[in-house]
């Protein structure tokens, strides 16, 4: 295939637009087993919960989702605290972690949001409709669709704000170094535990809104988190364990790797490149693009 | 005083015998065990909208035959597990079915994912199978117990797209290219290779030929990249998720082109043609019923009208055009077969069904050898005159006019697309 150029500048802007949102998505992520090591494999499951009650509060009382991205999060940041003292009391005490046992755990809870949305919402694919869902930006030969490029700003500019606080407030620190040493920590004077579902409970919050831009974005069915689970773990690893311009980076690799793929190769090899440069990073640089 | 009493213990031994006898007629017509049809459905996963809207479609079915006295004068039971849209899960789930739950009869889930994994125990038992909406499921094992309620016609990847292909070429200049995109699927894998041989059929050059993942989020740069072939037709076979994703791209991208479709499930669903909404406008696409003045088959509007009063309360599709009117017509052939035979013998319902016409709420149906329709008959038509988000627009015709076959044909096709989706 010729390889034009208006068409390559399109496929770059797509594939950093999807990036934009699958970081939204692997940002929890980042947090809770980047910088906690807790296999939260639920969270995708958590992100379609998000979108069903954006898709609720867009239906019920007209909001636009983006607010009601916002207006869950906070409701998402208690669950997460709630959900990490029953992890923690059951398989971090008493020293160690079993992790095992808490990747159960959180199996468990991927089923039970699973089937409680097709109890309460049907198996129906759900979606909304704002005025800006069907509009494209147009930019000289470039066409941007409004329901990636929203997503995108908003996605980047939540990464960057939690990224700044994590260095530059006292709570962030406190994550950080509860990541590093909680003994440390603790000697400080600061209870860990506390901190670490503040922190948990921040990876929610992160769920709430890559709920909202998902269902901006797409349709969601019960299921369809599952598709997305080896997609957030695999870019927090390659962009670093915990490091969220790791996190960053590694979305924006995969969203131009894929569209790329998909322009000039064959969509049907996306993910096989995508995952392929995973693979390739960890062989040259194990601890990620930005790792430590 | 003794005559009496001989007349008092002959009325009470009169009424005992009289109630013995009663009773064992009333025994013998409890005793009659139900007919028991088994069956795996998808109630989560993927494909759960639509197998629930099925079940629904079934559960009626059942619910009316059993008021009018079952089959056989047995009652129906149904004995079903949810194949989660997992086809690894479909073997367990049939030989449960058919050695532990012992069911009489079997029909299939909905979708060729999960029929074909069953196919192996049921032809081993030599079981009649009815299956709904498997595309070339039995290209490969030719059973002679395997009937296709899909209709495709004879050979099921080529009709199902053949009228795709007759609707595009009414466009004026004539197409002369064509792009073939679906996604990595079995679906769509038999619709390509139908579309193919169309294609070729029709002398179209393929100037653009992939499939895509089923995970993917962003269709722009797959339509980009079609854009840049400047194909004449663009042929697209895909699942609802993808559907909507397809569709939306065209639509950002501004797709110039002179026909855009193909048979892409999801158009013909409730909740896609609310989500979409306008933007199907311009778009040729596949539905099994509409309800545009040609099509009159007997019972589908009265079937309808009983499956819209559920389907919200259900929580499945509010139309119920696609999936349910085939759902229940499939049970009324299996039905209609098992009382001319008069018994549960597999063979017999086999030769049976091969040899008869039926006359279902879809219209006439009759099976080829190799169990799929003898002529088919999906419908192409192009979206038109949608405003807005409202699916009750589309109880009225009007929105969908067919145009493609032409016996039932209700309007002409207007093109090219850029051009058609403004109208």
């Amino acid at each position: 295939m010729n390889i034009s150029f208006d068409l390559l500048i399109n496929a770059i802007i797509s594939g950093l637009l999807l990036g934009g949102f699958y970081a939204a998505l692997s940002l929890g992520i980042s947090i809770s087993f980047g910088m906690l090591d807790i296999v939260n494999i639920a969270h995708p499951a958590l992100v379609i919960l998000g979108a069903y009650l954006t898709w609720w509060l867009n239906l019920t009382f007209g909001f636009d989702p983006i607010l009601g991205g916002f207006l869950l999060a906070p409701f998402f940041f208690l669950l997460g605290i709630a959900i990490y003292r029953i992890y923690h009391d059951r398989f971090e005490k008493g020293g160690g972690g079993d992790s095992l046992r808490g990747l159960a755990f959180f199996f468990g809870i991927l089923f039970i949001i699973e089937m409680i949305l097709i109890l309460l919402f049907g198996v129906d694919y759900r979606n909304v409709n704002t005025p800006y869902t069907d509009q494209s930006m147009p930019l000289g030969f470039l066409s941007i669709p409004y329901r990636l490029l929203i997503p995108f700003v908003i996605s980047v500019t939540l990464l960057l704000v939690i990224r700044w606080a994590l260095k530059k407030t006292y709570f962030g620190r406190a994550v950080s170094a509860v990541a590093q040493d909680p003994l440390a920590l603790q000697l400080m004077g600061v209870n860990p535990i506390k901190i670490k579902g503040y922190a948990f409970g921040l990876s929610l919050f992160t769920a709430a809104i890559g709920g909202a831009m998902l269902i901006i974005i797409q349709s969601v069915q019960p299921s369809i988190g599952r598709e997305y689970i080896g997609l957030v773990f695999a870019i927090c690893v390659l962009g670093g364990m915990g490091n969220l311009t790791g996190t960053l980076l590694g979305a924006m690799i995969l969203g131009i790797a894929e569209s790329m793929t998909a322009t000039f190769a064959g969509p049907s090899w996306a993910p096989a490149v995508s995952f392929g440069l995973l693979l390739l990073t960890l062989i040259f640089r194990p601890q990620g693009i930005l790792g430590k | 005083m003794l005559k009496h009493h001989i007349r008092r213990q002959l009325l009470v031994a009169s009424v005992a015998v009289i109630g013995l006898i009663g009773s064992m007629g009333l025994s013998h017509a409890q005793s009659k065990p139900p007919i028991k049809i088994g069956f795996g459905m998808a109630e989560t996963g993927g494909l759960a909208a639509n197998g629930k809207a099925a079940k629904l479609a079934m559960e009626i079915w059942r619910e009316e035959t059993n008021k009018k006295g079952g089959l056989l004068g047995r009652q129906i039971e149904f004995v079903s597990y949810d194949d989660q849209t997992n086809p690894s899960l479909v073997p367990g789930i049939y030989t449960k079915l058919l050695d532990s739950d012992k069911v009489d009869l079997v029909v299939s889930g909905y979708g060729s994912n999960l029929i074909a994994p069953a196919m192996p125990l049921v032809m081993q038992r030599n079981m009649a199978f009815m299956t709904l909406f498997g595309l070339g499921v039995n290209d490969k094992f030719n059973y002679p117990g395997y009937f296709q309620i899909m209709p495709n016609g004879e050979k099921p990847g080529e009709g199902l797209t053949y009228g795709f292909f007759e609707a595009a070429m009414q466009a004026n200049p004539k197409p002369t290219t064509v792009a073939l995109v679906g996604g990595d699927a079995e679906y769509p894998f038999v619709a390509l290779e139908g579309a193919r041989i169309n294609a070729k059929k029709f002398g179209l050059k393929v100037v653009y030929d992939k499939t895509y993942p089923l995970s993917t989020t962003d269709y722009a740069p797959i339509v980009r990249a079609i854009q840049a072939t400047n194909a004449d037709v663009v042929f697209v076979a895909s699942y609802p998720p993808d559907t909507i994703g397809m569709v939306r791209a065209a639509n950002e991208v501004g797709l110039k082109t002179k026909v855009f479709g193909g048979p892409m499930i999801g158009t013909g669903f409730a909740s896609v043609k609310k989500q979409l909404g306008p933007l199907l406008n311009g778009v040729v696409g596949y539905e099994l019923y509409v309800p545009e003045p040609t099509i009159k088959f007997q019972g589908v509007e009265a079937f309808l009208k009983i499956y819209q009063s559920r389907a919200a309360k259900e929580g499945v599709d509010e139309l119920g055009y696609y999936l349910p009117p085939f759902a229940y017509a499939m049970m009324e052939i299996l039905g209609q077969a098992v009382e001319k035979v008069g018994s549960i013998d597999q063979k017999k319902i086999m030769d049976y069904i091969h040899a008869t016409p039926f006359k279902t709420v879809v219209g006439d149906v009759r099976f080829a050898k190799n169990g799929e329709w003898t002529v088919g008959r999906p419908l192409f038509v192009q979206y038109r005159g949608v405003v807005g988000n409202d699916v009750d627009q589309f109880r009225k015709p009007g929105k969908t006019p067919i145009i493609f076959p032409k016996e039932f044909k209700s309007g002409d096709l207007r093109s090219p697309f850029e051009e058609a989706r403004k109208q």
